[in-house]
């Protein structure tokens, strides 16, 4: 099915399930203990064994020497595989580290070995035997130093008007510098894998992954094999956010223990391993100059970038977003990958806007007060509703006005502090903060099959819900089209014998996965109507599925008295057209928080947080809330607790645990509100749906440091916002106080 | 056995693994389990590898992230810090004890109907803790925002909140665990 123009009116404006609140359906299986994850699955390939992986111990340079003897003598132990033993593997298009392979260190805990063994106490044992010795190579592991000696940064994405004439001709400008640490996923399952790779040829992969052909793919590459040799299993994810977009090393590491064991191999990176080893989100330094009449009018945007990468990564591109989410005339934008040794950075949750936001809304907190405006009247005069580079290209939907209205009406905006450091409950200064959010509403080809049977339909696609709600949205919305009740639906996911979908990330997989499963259902319906034999021959078109009935012109027939028994299958994917090109499509937000910074002490405690979003049609508002106060936790581990802190002589993340890597726990999480408008989108896809799982993550941490410097008057500029960065400035208002 | 290098390792491979076994006797959720276990398998290890009891969850191994927690002798704790030979005779409740997909016990079904879950992977530590809590909140037990050590311990969302930090939820859950946590207590009260 084409997606070729923008959606008419259609059977989702009437809707009696898509957008309204289900649970879960794959909840039960979930709070009972019975979803099995990648290492769990005793149910398949007998015989078993346990990878135990080795990482490096240094960042950059060659093993000179490895010796495996002891372990190899070790009980229980079947093989142990070292890069030694095995010639450089290919690189997947995915990685930007190879994988395992040849003497070449890459980066810190890059694996270099797996012992396999009867039992993860084994295997971990013989792998403490492991003998290396390195020849370890000078490398650059300091962002700071390594931006001192830049002289510039690099051509810029976007240069409009003349940016430099307008700041130096502008009554009001800013000139700040931001950082944002280096993040981890640290979703809560490690990356796992149990392969069956015991021929050497066939390969079946029970694995945690949020994109089955894209690592289909990885693997073929990887390994020089044909990708219909591999076999992906993928049904339950414990979290990716990101960091399991990729074919990453438990993978490899279990494919090539099976092989030398000759038996199913399981291997679970080692939380500690996960830091270094996986990738991360980089740290960005940011230059931000705005420039803007005595109106509030922005006339220019000069936003440069700075992130960290191994020699041909990508970085983070913390200046997209500054592109097209304010109006100005003048703009240019450069963001610059720089070089590093550290482990590999990638995508992680709405990988630039995270960044970039977290900046560019305290840079607009920074002017509004210069220009003494209240901050959301200033965000609401400088939106735009064209592409500011290209005004012939208009938003397909733009409410960013009406989310931020809406959100200071909840909020009780005007009640709000006006005096930073001007209210205090005890030892305790409340403050009030907010900002904007924007995240690209992209959409990609997604395919699914559908099978009646009975009266019952099942949904095959290598979609996966990776918490997101996929099971529950596509039952959804083949319930809806087939005119079924939820209960008749079965969704199964994340399998490479299914047809390929968008998969999961960019915030693309709600509403792509579920356009492709609408496709697949028309294609059923059609071939429902070939099978009808009342007289002239009906179009699909012509009928009706309602309440598990055909009906239509001399036709009144039960779903499930279809095909006679016979399982009716049917398969097509949505394929998005050129037509989106024209049009900037995107999401956005309002958020506000309350916030209480302890005077003397600096510890910071979030006090309220509210949502408003416009993100198209929600297509299920439980598990669209949920992904949204998600998002706002974790920026609020990204804007309060959150960073990798590296050790500039040996070039790691040191803090590589859940102890020393702070996410949010319970206790830091206050009252959270989600509103979202009704906005949806007929540009966006059939079912008029955007995605709303990363919007929910942008422009929270700078809401969290506005409301801190209203309520301290300390302006931080580096995340995250730490005692130790206000303990100071506090000292000094209060010496001055 | 070979002295140990310059680095304390032990080059006698066996001996540097440690590889001894003992017997050990578990009851889980109701039902005796008699295993000759090696010495360093943790309980959540035991658990999941032995007994093919996968509900705990292992998301850290090391007692920093609450996944694997289960109930010792009606104690909540993290299954991976602890060896499962310390356990022998010991009673211990895990997610699969609490109640079935046909058939959940109150606190499954409070955290479907609030939606205090997304990828799941923490779900059955964070219930196995929110039951936990109820009760020690009933039994008296303080923790570190109780205000009051001498009267009954009130059932306040930071009560809650604090007590629940131990299991982390990278999904950000927390505001729907809360309220789980609350139609459990507020039905039994």
């Amino acid at each position: 099915m084409d997606f070729n123009q923008a959606s008419e009116e259609n059977l989702f404006d009437h809707a009696r399930i898509v957008g309204k609140p289900h649970a879960r359906i794959d909840g039960r299986l979930k709070v009972s203990g019975q979803a099995p994850y990648a290492y769990e699955r005793h149910d398949v390939a007998a015989g078993q064994l346990v990878g135990y992986p080795l990482g490096a111990t240094i960042a950059k340079g060659r093993i000179t020497h490895m010796d495996a003897t002891q372990a190899l003598k070790a009980p229980g132990v079947a093989a142990v595989v070292t890069t030694l033993d095995v010639a450089p593997l290919n690189r997947a298009e995915s990685n930007v580290a190879r994988l395992f392979g040849g003497d070449v260190v890459e980066h810190y805990h890059q694996a270099i070995a797996v012992v396999v063994a009867d039992t993860l106490e084994r295997a971990r044992g013989a792998a403490n035997l492991i003998e290396v010795r390195y020849a370890e190579e000078d490398a650059e592991f300091d962002l700071e130093a390594a931006l001192e000696r830049l002289q510039n940064l690099g051509e810029p994405a976007a240069d409009v008007g003349d940016v430099e004439a307008a700041i130096a001709k502008a009554p009001v400008t800013l000139d700040a510098v931001y950082r944002t640490s280096a993040q981890s996923h640290a979703m809560m399952e490690p990356h796992a894998s149990i392969v069956d790779w015991s021929d050497g040829k066939a390969m079946t992969v029970w694995l945690s992954n949020q994109m089955i052909a894209w690592t289909r793919q990885a693997l073929a590459t990887t390994f020089d094999i044909d990708a219909d040799a591999i076999r992906l299993e993928s049904p339950y994810v414990g979290g990716g956010f990101g960091g399991k977009l990729w074919l990453r090393a438990d993978t490899v590491l279990a494919a090539l223990g099976s092989r030398a064991a000759g038996r199913p191999v399981k291997v679970a990176l080692p939380r500690p391993l996960m830091f270094n080893n996986t990738t991360h989100r980089s740290a960005t330094i940011q230059r931000l100059r705005i420039a803007a009449g005595e109106d509030g009018r922005i006339t220019a945007f000069d936003h440069a970038a700075v992130s960290h990468t191994l020699p041909g990564g990508s970085g983070e591109d913390a200046v997209n977003q500054t592109r097209c989410f304010y109006a100005g005339e003048n703009r240019r934008v450069a963001h610059h990958a720089i070089d590093l040794h550290l482990p590999e950075s990638a995508d992680m949750r709405a990988p630039g806007e995270a960044s970039g936001l977290a900046a560019l809304e305290i840079a607009m907190d920074e002017m509004a007060e210069k220009l003494d405006m209240d901050p959301v009247e200033f965000r609401i005069l400088n939106d735009t509703q064209v592409d500011p580079e290209d005004p012939d290209k208009p938003f397909s939907q733009r409410h960013f006005v009406e989310c931020l209205r809406e959100g200071a009406e909840r909020f009780g905006w005007e009640a709000r502090n006006r005096t930073p450091g001007g209210r205090r409950e005890g030892a305790w200064l409340i403050g009030h903060g907010m900002a904007g959010a924007y995240r690209g509403a992209p959409t990609l080809d997604s395919g699914a099959r559908v099978r009646l049977a009975r009266g019952r339909l099942v949904v095959e696609t290598d979609m996966t819900d990776i918490g997101t709600g996929s099971y529950t949205i596509i039952a959804q919305t083949a319930a809806e089209t087939m005119g079924l009740a939820m209960e008749d639906v079965e969704v199964r996911l994340g399998n490479s014998a299914y047809p390929v979908s968008s998969g999961s990330g960019g915030q693309f997989g709600a509403a792509s996965a579920t356009a492709g499963v609408y496709a697949a259902c028309l294609a059923l319906q059609k071939k429902i109507a070939a099978q009808l034999k009342v007289g002239a021959q009906l179009k699909a078109e012509e009928l009706r599925f309602d309440q598990g009935r055909i009906l239509g012109e001399g036709v009144d027939l039960a779903l499930a008295d279809v095909g006679d028994g016979d399982e009716l299958v049917a398969e097509d994917k949505i394929h998005f057209g050129d037509f989106k090109e024209g049009l900037q499509i995107g999401t956005f937000a309002a958020h506000f928080i309350e916030v209480a910074v302890h005077a003397y002490t600096g510890e910071t405690r979030l006090r309220r947080m509210l949502a408003v979003c416009d993100a198209g049609r929600i297509l299920n508002p439980i598990t669209a809330r949920s992904q949204v106060l998600g998002g706002m936790t974790m920026a609020a581990g990204a804007a309060l607790s959150e960073g990798l802190e590296v050790d500039r002589a040996r070039g790691f993340f040191t803090n590589h645990d859940l102890a020393g890597y702070e996410v949010a726990v319970h206790a830091d999480i206050p009252e959270q509100e989600v509103v979202f408008l009704e906005t949806p989108d007929a540009a966006s896809t059939p079912l008029k749906a955007k995605g709303v799982g990363e919007l929910g993550i942008c422009g929270v941490p700078a809401a969290i440091a506005n409301a801190v410097y209203n309520a301290t008057g300390v302006r931080v500029r580096d995340y995250p916002i730490t005692v130790d960065r206000l303990v100071e400035g506090l000292a000094e208002r209060a010496a001055h106080s | 056995m070979h002295p140990p290098d310059q680095l304390g390792r032990h080059r006698d491979a066996s001996a540097a693994c440690g590889d001894d076994h003992s017997p050990c006797t578990l009851h889980v959720n109701g039902t005796r389990h008699d295993l000759t276990l090696d010495n360093r398998t943790t309980l959540l290890d035991a658990l999941r590898e032995h007994l093919a009891l996968t509900g705990a969850k292992k998301g850290c191994d090391h007692g920093q992230c609450g996944a694997c927690t289960v109930a010792v002798n009606g104690t909540r704790i993290n299954a991976c810090l602890t060896l499962a030979v310390m356990h022998d005779g010991d009673e211990i409740t895990t997610i699969e004890g609490h109640g079935t997909p046909e058939s959940l016990d109150a606190m499954q079904q409070a955290f479907i109907d609030n939606d205090a879950f997304q990828c799941g992977y923490c779900t059955p530590g964070q219930i196995c803790s929110a039951t936990a809590i109820l009760e020690e909140i009933r039994a008296g037990l303080p923790s570190h925002v109780t205000e009051n050590l001498s009267t009954a311990i009130d059932l306040t969302d930071a009560e809650i909140r604090e007590r629940m930090s131990g299991n982390l939820c990278r999904c950000g859950a927390y505001a729907n665990i809360l309220k789980a946590i609350h139609q459990v207590a507020e039905a039994h009260s």
